[in-house]
């Protein structure tokens, strides 16, 4: 935590004092930074020159609530946290004596009623509240439904910490199968339920899950052989342009160009790995992100293959294993093979499986490799690459198979964003969608699986989540856009968790092999790395 | 374990004429030194004389500027080091070593330090990879027996109980231990070892000596040993070569080195005023005899000699590629060899500097030597 | 010849413009070994200071005069970029001094995310044109020289002598240098650190508070997401000329300068970015620590 080292003087003031004081430096701070930027704002007017509008009010809102908040953090939320001392260091979770004063049995009872209740009045609530107030309950439900479920996982925490991975994997299995169920009762109709399925399956189930694949791809590079990538996201660009390409210019099939997509990430690895062996740390992070932005820019400028910024439309569908197609038109269109409704979540349910079983093969290669000389030579790498040198290891071509194998995943998913997405174009693959899948690699822990899974579901998952926010146009009128703070938020986000554990969720590594008890290695012994 | 000694008397390690240099300026210079099979050989000499970059050279960490470096092998094949990449030198000669500032991998524990050194002959078995991903039983024999190679290991380094705890947890003698430990995992036919006994108590010092016999008794590994303590070496060590700034001065069983007057003055770095004790202590009287007839220290030949108007200073690449000033003539060697030649030719000549210089022994003839320079002997006061 | 003579004085333009960004990077890296990705951003918002000042200038006072409007810009600027740099040193990077290395640098990265998205979010998403300030345009035998390349060029050498007196003559220069070479030491002899690296974030978005209005009076048009590309580049010349070098930034940012605007005039503009890259991809693989790096030595 970031608490302020304190001089000599606050010895002698009281924390109100103090609190005081601090508010007011952080009141002068906020009004310095933002009196430009949040006080007047650069707009067109009708001819189109720029004009400055003023907004002093909301400069003193952002001020006052600044200093508020710093207020209260140096009042009561040092010397809390102090009191707390973080209890459990090793899981992160809060303090057991606040989180079971927060969640209790008759909280839960209320949250469950709520739920019931407003579940109950789903289709009266406009009416019996009007637009506005219906908002705030739809709100208020989902903040309910999260109590509840936040009780039910505390309440199990030690079952759930002892079996994390099987009830992972078997929640994730699950998940498609959960939401069209309760989507289905919920609306009174399977159909319905399909429809609705729709945007948990693809925005979220299908969204976090690409991302936990690339980072745990990138995971291999950065969190077990300690080299720093920035430009991974070229691995996924060629995957996602050579399943483009070769699938609407020769019209292979999905199953085909999976592994030749996976293989041609690793080739350009290996390419990419050969000139840059040799450089070290930032030299080589600075390579990376510059062979990212190579990839980048030529595609958007070699526009006789890649139709340019333009990107390629009309990508094929995945088929389910070349026995049944999702294309409506087909006569082997899945709907009319079993004779059910036509919808177009069959696809999307597919896909999410499709993606969780890559994801799942990356975790098995990952883990396996792992107890494996190759994976043993990469985490030896990251600690130690002249001892590494002393035991006969050829360092160059372990970390060339680390980048390889790294790429390799990220070739594969992005063969299946193209197929998800049915389009490409340059614009998917900027250098912030590296930084994205860094920092999902580093807040989870380099080198954990389940940090990094986790990792994935807190960053991608919120970010989503926010596009849900619509009741907040209530608050703020209709202007305000709650996706516009997305990204704000995210980097905000980034920030704040590396603040709070610069390790990342889970800091310990688990170790390869044992000769009488596993037990995990403290993160203060791990290096990071310095190629 | 295998055999200890077939021929005992044929070296493993031969280095010839090696020479490195660092940007023109002589870390080590025209070395030649043997180390026999199943000998503990030890490289001694004082602070800066070069014996890490010794190590570095036949480890391939350097590539030599000049000189052949051969290792033969008990089966009889031999190779040139100087010509093998840097990793090929303990996956093929054979040839482990350990670090002066212990490099272990200290986020993984013992048990893994230990597999990874088994890392080439467990490559194979895995079929590189690809044959051990698809869980094929070969590689999960070869797999159960580097893991019994390791708890061999750990158990003779006294760590087995701590097999599963992070490398970097372990106090410091016994991460020495565990260096070894991890170099003898590699099967090696050569171990050299970087100051193994830096920084250990008298009773940690002691275990290491016995884990080094052992090493020496049971498994038939040659040892080459960089040390300053002498306890280890003179216990422990069958040959001992001495350095002094890059240069071989003496070379032999560890009394013969204990009884030479240049090792006694190089090691112990003594004023130039107390040479002459030395040598009365060593006990050589001839030297003696001529030395009293010799010139005063006080009152030798001036500064104003035209050969060391000034002082001299050289620089000397030091192991770890810093940049020690050393005055030339500092050498300790240096200045007993010329004592005690210049004894043994007539006094008058002795008096005459350039006599001195010609007639310098030959370990040292680059070290010009002027002794009795109040000036100089100032400036080599600040060191060991 | 009056092409490659118009590309040469192109090419300095721009060059200077990274060649004052890349010092940031490189005095940064210099002083706490971390990339401040968050760097490019600040030049941003340097170059968006410079443009509200602008528009306050134009809706205070009937006209300015150019010199005295530039100056203010970049005054008003300087303080403004120093006062983020020194509040994101202070609250993202410096609880992280120390531990873990990759933890500053997604704290940078977040920062750089947070800082881009907090312009796009009050200033609004669109490009902000403004109207020429100096358009006089020099003709000398054929060579067209425009008055805003002059001043850059003028202004950026006279900030790299202020900027090498400060670093090589003051005792704040010297206490930089002695952070740089080992820090723990540094405090045992009473410099204090803290203040040391706050001043350095300091001059780093000093300087690119005046690379971001010189920006903007070059190009008259700014928008939230130029911190990435010119930040890139200018880092990309970092770390050519040997990350941690004053000079070496200097020289990056110029290669680069020269570098794009050759290719652009010679070969294809679209591939300029792609022949920086690439370029500095061939020289770190012959020179592994840039031009003026200091080589690394690995110690054995």
């Amino acid at each position: 935590m970031a608490v302020t080292a304190s001089p000599e003087r606050d010895i002698v003031a009281t924390p109100m004092q103090r609190a005081t004081r601090e508010a007011l430096y952080a009141g002068a701070i906020a009004l310095g930074l933002f009196v430009l930027f949040i006080g007047l704002r650069t707009d067109q007017n009708i001819s189109n020159e720029l004009i400055l509008v003023q907004r002093w009010l909301l400069l003193a809102v952002v001020v006052v609530l600044t200093m508020a908040g710093r207020f209260l953090y140096v009042a009561y939320g040092q010397p809390f946290l102090a009191n707390q001392q973080i209890v459990d260091v090793a899981t992160g979770l809060l303090p057991e004596s606040v989180a079971t004063r927060f969640f209790r049995l008759p909280y839960f009872i209320a949250a469950i009623a709520t739920v019931a209740v407003l579940v109950f009045l789903a289709g009266s609530l406009d009416g019996l509240l009007g637009p506005g107030l219906a908002g705030y309950a739809r709100f208020l439900r989902a903040l309910a439904i999260i109590y509840a479920l936040a009780s039910v996982l505390f309440y199990f925490r030690t079952f759930i910490h002892a079996h994390f991975s099987a009830l992972g994997i078997t929640a994730l299995a699950l998940y498609p199968v959960i939401v069209v169920l309760v989507l289905a009762l919920y609306g009174g109709s399977v159909a319905a339920g399909f429809q609705g399925s729709l945007k948990w399956v693809d925005n979220f189930g299908i969204q976090i899950l690409i991302y936990v694949m690339l980072a745990w791809g990138l995971n291999i590079v950065v969190g077990l052989a300690g080299l720093l990538d920035l430009g991974y996201v070229a691995f996924y660009a060629v995957g996602a342009y050579a399943y483009a390409l070769l699938g609407t210019q020769y019209g292979l099939s999905f199953w085909i160009l999976l592994p030749a997509a996976g293989a041609m990430a690793a080739f350009w690895g290996v390419l990419l790995g050969f000139p840059v062996l040799r450089l070290r740390g930032d030299y080589l992070a600075i390579v990376t992100l510059a062979f990212g932005e190579i990839i980048r820019l030529v595609l958007i400028n070699w526009r006789e293959v890649t139709n340019g910024s333009a990107g390629i439309s009309g990508i094929p569908k995945v088929t389910f294993f070349g026995l049944m197609t999702f294309n409506v038109s087909d006569p082997n269109y899945i709907a009319k093979v079993f004779d059910i409704a036509t919808s177009s979540a069959y696809y999307k349910i597919f896909l999410y499986y499709l993606i969780l079983g890559l994801c799942l093969l990356t975790a098995f290669v990952t883990i396996r490799l792992r107890r494996m000389p190759v994976g043993r030579a990469w985490e030896a790498l990251r600690e130690d690459e002249i001892a590494c040198r002393s035991l006969g290891i050829n360092t160059t071509t372990t970390k060339l198979t680390a980048f390889a194998t790294g790429a390799m995943f990220g070739g594969f998913a992005g063969s299946f964003f193209a197929a998800r997405q049915g389009f490409v174009s340059p614009e998917s693959f900027i250098f912030l969608e590296s930084a994205i899948i860094l920092a999902i690699v580093v807040l989870g822990g380099m080198g954990s699986l389940v940090g990094i899974a986790v990792a994935a579901m807190v960053m991608i998952g919120g970010t989503e989540v926010l596009r849900e926010l619509d009741f907040l146009k209530q608050v703020f009128g209709p202007d305000f856009t709650p996706e516009l703070y997305r990204m704000l938020l995210f980097g905000m986000a980034m920030v704040i968790v590396m603040l709070w554990k610069p390790r990342g969720f889970v800091g310990s590594r688990e170790p390869t092999a044992f000769l009488k008890e596993s037990r995990a290695v403290s993160g203060s012994f791990t290096k990071e790395g310095h190629g | 374990m295998s055999d200890a000694s077939p021929s005992m008397n044929d070296a493993i390690l031969q280095v010839e004429h090696l020479s490195m240099k660092f940007g023109g300026l002589v870390a080590i210079g025209d070395l030649s030194f043997q180390a026999r099979r199943g000998e503990i050989t030890a490289l001694i000499g004082p602070n800066g004389a070069g014996k890490t970059t010794v190590f570095n050279c036949i480890t391939g960490f350097y590539k030599p500027s000049e000189g052949m470096i051969t290792l033969s092998r008990r089966d009889g094949s031999s190779f040139l080091l100087e010509r093998l990449p840097n990793h090929e030198i303990p996956a093929r000669a054979k040839v482990a070593r350990t670090f002066q500032n212990i490099r272990l991998f200290s986020g993984m524990t013992l048990l893994e330090n230990l597999l990874v050194a088994q890392h080439n002959k467990l490559m194979k078995a895995s079929g590189y990879t690809v044959l051990g991903l698809f869980g094929f039983s070969g590689y999960r024999t070869a797999s159960a027996e580097s893991i019994d190679l390791a708890r061999h290991w750990l158990e003779k380094a006294d760590l087995v109980d701590r097999a599963d705890d992070p490398a970097g947890d372990l106090p410091y003698g016994a991460q020495r231990r565990l260096e070894i430990a991890r170099a003898m995992c590699t099967g090696p036919e050569l171990l050299c070892l970087d100051e193994p006994a830096a920084g250990l108590n008298p009773k940690e010092s002691m275990a290491l000596n016995a884990l080094l016999m052992d090493i020496k008794d049971n498994t038939g590994t040659s040892i080459l040993l960089i040390e300053h303590d002498m306890a280890v070496v003179m216990q422990i060590s069958d040959h001992v070569v001495v350095l002094e700034y890059g240069r071989k001065i003496s070379d032999g069983s560890p009394h013969a080195v204990r009884t030479d007057p240049r090792v006694i003055a190089a090691y112990l770095g003594v004023e130039d005023e107390d040479v002459e004790t030395v040598l009365t202590e060593v006990g050589d009287e001839d030297v003696i005899e001529q030395l009293d007839t010799g010139p005063d220290s006080a009152h030798g030949p001036g500064t104003s000699s035209s050969y060391l108007a000034g002082p001299v200073t050289d620089t000397v690449g030091h192991s770890e590629g810093e940049r020690v000033t050393v005055s030339k003539g500092a050498s300790k060697a240096g200045q007993v060899d010329a004592r005690s030649s210049a004894a043994a030719a007539s006094p008058a000549a002795a008096k005459q500097p350039s006599a001195a210089k010609s007639s310098a022994a030959k370990p040292a003839t680059k070290a010009q030597v002027k002794p009795n320079t109040p000036g100089v002997s100032k400036r080599r006061g600040g060191r060991k | 010849m009056q092409y490659f003579v118009q590309q040469l004085i192109n090419g300095l333009t721009l060059g200077s413009i990274y060649g004052l960004i890349a010092i940031g990077y490189t005095m940064v890296y210099g002083i706490i070994g971390m990339i401040n990705f968050a760097h490019g951003d600040i030049f941003m918002i340097g170059a968006f200071a410079a443009l509200i000042v602008f528009l306050i200038l134009g809706a205070l006072f009937y006209s300015v005069p150019v010199v005295i409007a530039l100056l203010v810009m970049m005054i008003v600027a300087m303080l403004l970029t120093s006062m983020y740099n020194w509040t994101i040193e202070k609250v993202a990077y410096r609880p992280l001094r120390g531990s873990f290395r990759l933890a500053p640098l997604i704290t940078a990265i977040g920062m750089s995310i947070a800082l881009s998205n907090f312009v796009q979010v009050t200033q609004g998403p669109r490009n902000k044109p403004v109207p020429p300030m100096v358009s006089k345009v020099y003709n000398i035998e054929g060579i067209s020289v425009s008055l805003k390349q002059i001043i850059i060029v003028l202004v950026t050498i006279v900030l790299l002598a202020l900027f090498w007196y400060l670093v090589n003559k003051t005792s704040l220069g010297r206490a930089q240098r002695a952070c740089e070479q080992d820090r723990k030491m540094a405090a045992l002899l009473g410099i204090d650190v803290d203040r040391t690296i706050s001043i350095t974030f300091i001059m780093g978005a000093a300087l690119a508070a005046v690379a971001g209005t010189l920006f903007l009076m070059y190009y008259g048009v700014v928008v939230f997401s130029d911190g990435f590309t010119p930040g890139v580049k200018a880092f990309t010349a970092a770390v050519l000329g040997g990350i941690g070098s004053l000079p070496g930034a200097v020289l990056g940012g110029l290669m680069i300068g020269f570098i794009e605007s050759m290719w652009s005039a010679y070969f294809s503009i679209d591939y300029k970015d792609v022949a920086a890259f690439s370029i500095l991809a061939i020289v770190l693989i012959f020179l592994p620590s840039g031009i003026l790096g200091r080589p690394e030595v690995e110690k054995v």
